[in-house]
This record gives C-alpha cells, structure tokens and sequence, in this order.
C-alpha cells in the first residue's frame, strides 16, 4: 500500500534513478535494487559493520540508513575504490597483509579503514586518544578502537590492524612485492 | 516492516506541524536508533518526518560564553570540535565511549537524547514489557537484568536504563535543551529532560508528541568543566552499551574540593545526577576516604534487582569504585 518515492543515488560513479519503497534500506537498495553486492548484510542491525559504504565521503552503516532519506548522495563501496591506476592502497595492504578468511566482512573492512585514515587525518580522536587535544597518531591500539564497528567471524583482526597500520603510514610491502619474493 | 509515508519538510517549523498532525508519526533523524526499531516492530509509525535536513549543523559560539550545538550535528563531529575537547571534555570522551565510528558519523546530536532503551525485552515484541505497553508486565525482573537500574526505581515496574553516554555527560555539565513545539519554543534544563519511569514509563523523556529538540547549549565552562572526563565500563572494552558510567568534573585548591559535578550512566531510567554526592564531597579533603564516603551516601537508597538470570548487585561496589579512581585521577590532574 506504500506508494514508492523517485529518487537518484550515485554508486562507484555511476548515477542511478529509481523508485523506492520508503521502507528500503540504503543497503537493500545497492543489493537487491541496483544489484552492487559489494557491501554486505551481516546484522541488518548495525551491530556488525559488513554492511559499511562511504556516503558523501564518511563510513556508515547502509542498513540502518534509508535510502530515501540519501536522495542525491554518493556512495562508494569497496569496489568504487578503485581507479584507473589499480586497487585502493587500504585494498593493496589487506592483500598483502592476508587481512581476510572467508572475505564476508572485508568490503566494509576496507571503506572503515578508509574512513578511519581519513578521520585521523583531520585530528579527528578517539576513546584511546591520550590527550583529546593533541595530536592523532595510528598505533596498533587507536586502528583496534577505531575499526571496533566492524567484526570479523573469522578472527582475521591481528593482520586487519597491520593491513590498515600499513595503509595509514605506506610502510610495508605490497602484494605485487610479496608474490616476487615467493 | 509496516509501511509508512515519508515527509522531508523544508523548515523545522513545518516538521513539527507534520508530526502534531500526525498522532503515529515519527521524526526521523540518524535512523541509528528508529531504524533498528522499525525492522524489530518495537514502532509501527503511520509516517516518518525526516528532520535531518532542518535541525542544522553548526556549533556556534553563545554571549554567554557558552556553545549552542544544534540538533542535527553528528556526534562524531562533536566529539572532534575543538572547543569541545578543551573546554567540555567530558562531552568528547562521553560520545567516543559509545557505539563505533560508523554510527557516530550518522548518530545526531538531538536522536542521541531520544535513542530508547537497550533493555533486551523492550527490543523484542514476542516479551511482556511495560515501556511498550502499560497493560504488560516487565519481563526484566525475574529476567536477564544484568544492564537494569538500581537507582530511582519503583517496587515494581520498569527497571530499563537510559543508554546515552552523551546524556550522562550532558547532565553533569547543566546542559540546556531547546525545543520547538507545536505552541513555540522553549528551553528545558537537561536535568528534567529525561523521566524516572513513575506511572508512565512509556515515556523517557517530557517532550509532547510535535517536539522538535532543534539545539542542546552548553553552558560557560569553569575550571571543574575543563577538567572534566567520562569513564565508562562495559563488558567489552569498544562498541558496547555502559554497565555503568561517570561523568565527573572536580576543581581542587590547597587539597580541598572547591567544585565537583558526577552523573551517572547504566544506573536508572535517566542519566543520574548525584547530587547527594556532590553536596557531601564540597568543601571536604580530595582524598579516597571522602571519594568513597560521598559516592556511598549516594548509592544509600539503591535498590538493586536480584534474579536467576543474573540480577545488578555488583553494580554498587562497580560504581564506588569508577566514581572513587575518576575523582581520584581527575584530583591528580591525570584523568
Ligand atoms: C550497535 C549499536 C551500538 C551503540 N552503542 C552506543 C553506545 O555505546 N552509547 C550510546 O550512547 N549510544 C550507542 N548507540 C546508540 C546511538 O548513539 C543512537 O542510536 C543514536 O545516537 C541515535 O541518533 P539518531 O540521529 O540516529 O536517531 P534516530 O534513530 O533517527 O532517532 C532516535 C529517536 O529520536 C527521535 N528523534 C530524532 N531526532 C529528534 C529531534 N531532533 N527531536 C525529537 N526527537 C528526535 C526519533 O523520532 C526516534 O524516536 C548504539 C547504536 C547501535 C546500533
Ligand atoms: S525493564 Fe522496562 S523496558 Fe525492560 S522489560 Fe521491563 S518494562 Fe520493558
Ligand atoms: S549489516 Fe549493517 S551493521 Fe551488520
Ligand atoms: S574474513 Fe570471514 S568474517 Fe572476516
């Protein structure tokens, strides 16, 4: 009985128009509207962070977002991340770092360890900040509080923190390195 | 998920004039908190008014000194504005305590006041509870209350907590709320923002159905503010709920409190102010004995819930003991 509201979304780029029912997630619509399945439904509560996309820019959670509420915004998922020049550096790091089992949570791995980066970049703290007017610097203990919204069943959390230290700070190698030296 | 309608009204004005006219509907700000509910049919609005795009966005600078923060700014960004950090402290690290990165940025500062409870049993329609609806009894007594209050409670009824951090820290610091209604304006101290459940515990806060929260104010800090902080303790150490919480600021001078503010979060149906303690511990020593006396003579009417599943005892002796190393940093300068 809910009549369907138009609506246009960039995703990865690329513009789409389309008519929602006002019920839909922004996560449905990427998913089962618009068929972009790179972010993933883990909770649908908000509770698991699978589901991350960068909206205009910042990390949140598409499933408890409604997609009509981000008429004319940008997301980009994990796969809009990359470029013509190859992956995303955060995306190179979790290769090289092996920073994923089964794979289910790492697209909303990566664009929290990019909205992460970016919000220690702008000073942004966080809870494990020393001193909340001072300076932000990525050690192991501010990635872990920082990427604390995104969960992993299979555990791969000690190399998700050495794939994003990698990332933040451009210190280790690449994959492309690592399968020379295999 | 009932279906509903979907109004984004141009002026806050006309978002409260949707919702008056409109007993089922509700705001829509973050989605953080609704969304969630919406899709465990805790609420079946008829509408949704989004207000994200009227409450505005700014912190600005008030005559008095002050900041006036309007409803709408995420709370990521009031945690990291500048002024906050060094003049409100408390207010940054209470909003870094909760939930994760991704629900900061989408969280607003006016939906963080009105988030619900996290009571297990509220979140689940299929369990007896008396905040959805008065004809039910509470599921948490004799239930899993674990996370319930041992403050402002009655013999029976609703035992949920308030689970805001930012609000914990809001009370400490005489936050002043502004509303717009259905009859104008007005500003509400964050104090009697938020109910103790008594007859109605359907209600968590004095707000009509129509009220717009469009700003929080904060007001001048003082030398206790500045040196201010909020310590939280949960059952994991990121993105989980409070089992119980502090905000404190102290001012100390030649060894003597000069000023002291405690609220307390995870111990009743709002953020709880401890004035009791506050009054006890002005003017006395700034040692551990005093720390402890006055938090004791707070948590004098305390009445925790016993139960099979895990009753909130412990949460006495857990109090005591973050409200007393909480003073006890923050007296060191090192909090
Ligand atoms: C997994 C998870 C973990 C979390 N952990 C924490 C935590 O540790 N600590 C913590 O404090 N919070 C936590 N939260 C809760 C989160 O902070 C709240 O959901 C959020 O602050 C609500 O803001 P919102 O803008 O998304 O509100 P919405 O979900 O949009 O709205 C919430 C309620 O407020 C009403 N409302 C919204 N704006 C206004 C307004 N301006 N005036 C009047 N009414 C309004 C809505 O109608 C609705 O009833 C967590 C949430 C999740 C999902
Ligand atoms: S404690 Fe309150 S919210 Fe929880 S079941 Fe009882 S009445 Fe419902
Ligand atoms: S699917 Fe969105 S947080 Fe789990
Ligand atoms: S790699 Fe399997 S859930 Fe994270």
């Amino acid at each position: 009985m809910s009549t369907t509201i138009p609506m246009s979304i960039t995703v990865d780029g690329e513009r789409h128009d389309l008519a929602v029912d006002p019920r839909t997630t922004l996560l449905d619509a990427l998913r089962e509207r618009l068929r972009v399945t790179t972010a993933k439904k883990g909770c649908d509560h908000g509770q698991c962070g699978a589901c991350t996309v960068l909206l205009d820019g910042r990390r949140v959670l598409s499933c408890l977002t409604l997609a009509v509420a981000k008429d004319g915004s940008h997301v980009v998922t994990a796969d809009g991340l990359a470029t013509d020049d190859g992956l995303h550096p955060v995306t190179e790091a979790f290769l090289a770092y092996d920073a994923y089992q089964c794979g289910f949570c790492t697209p909303g791995q990566i664009c929290s360890a990019v909205g992460a980066i970016d919000e220690a970049r702008r000073g942004m703290p966080s809870a494990v900040t020393a001193d909340l007017t001072g300076e932000v610097t990525l050690d192991r203990t501010e990635i872990a509080e920082r990427m604390s919204g995104n969960l992993c069943r299979c555990a791969a959390y000690v190399n998700i923190v050495s794939a994003v230290e990698d990332a933040a700070h451009g210190t280790a190698p690449r994959s492309s390195t690592l399968e020379a030296q295999a | 998920m009932k279906p509903f309608t979907y109004a984004r009204p141009a002026v806050a004005s006309e978002a409260v004039t949707t919702l008056a006219a409109d007993p089922d509907a509700r705001f829509l700000a973050g989605g953080t908190n609704l969304l969630d509910h919406l899709k465990l049919g805790v609420v079946e609005p008829s509408q949704l008014v989004d207000v994200s795009r009227v409450t505005g966005t700014a912190i600005e600078e008030l005559a008095d000194g002050g900041l006036r923060i309007d409803a709408g700014v995420p709370n990521s960004d009031l945690a990291a504005d500048a002024r906050v950090r060094e003049r409100y402290p408390a207010v940054a690290a209470a909003i870094l305590a909760g939930a994760s990165g991704q629900l900061r940025n989408m969280a607003s500062t006016g939906g963080n006041l009105l988030q619900r409870t996290r009571c297990a049993y509220f979140a689940d329609p299929t369990t007896p509870c008396t905040k959805r609806d008065l004809s039910q009894g509470c599921s948490a007594r004799g239930g899993w209350a674990r996370y319930h209050a041992v403050l402002g409670t009655a013999a029976d009824g609703c035992i949920a907590t308030h689970p805001s951090d930012l609000a914990v820290a809001l009370v400490a610091l005489d936050a002043q709320v502004q509303v717009l209604g259905p009859d104008g304006a007005r500003t509400i101290p964050i104090g009697e923002f938020h109910r103790l459940p008594g007859d109605d515990p359907t209600r968590d806060t004095v707000l009509a159905h129509g009220d717009l929260v469009t700003a929080v104010d904060l007001p001048a800090t003082t030398p206790a503010v500045r040196n201010s902080t909020y310590r939280k303790v949960r059952d994991r150490a990121s993105y989980a709920f409070a089992l119980v919480s502090a905000a404190v600021a102290l001012e100390v001078a030649d060894g003597t409190v000069v000023d002291v503010r405690i609220a307390l979060g995870g111990v009743a149906h709002k953020p709880w102010r401890a004035t009791t303690a506050e009054a006890t511990l002005r003017g006395r020593p700034a040692t551990d004995d005093e720390f402890r006396a006055a938090i004791a003579a707070e948590l004098d009417a305390a009445a925790p819930v016993d139960s099979p599943l895990g009753g909130n005892a412990f949460k006495i002796p857990l109090v005591t003991g973050t409200v007393v190393s909480t003073l006890r940093a923050l007296a060191g300068g090192a909090a």
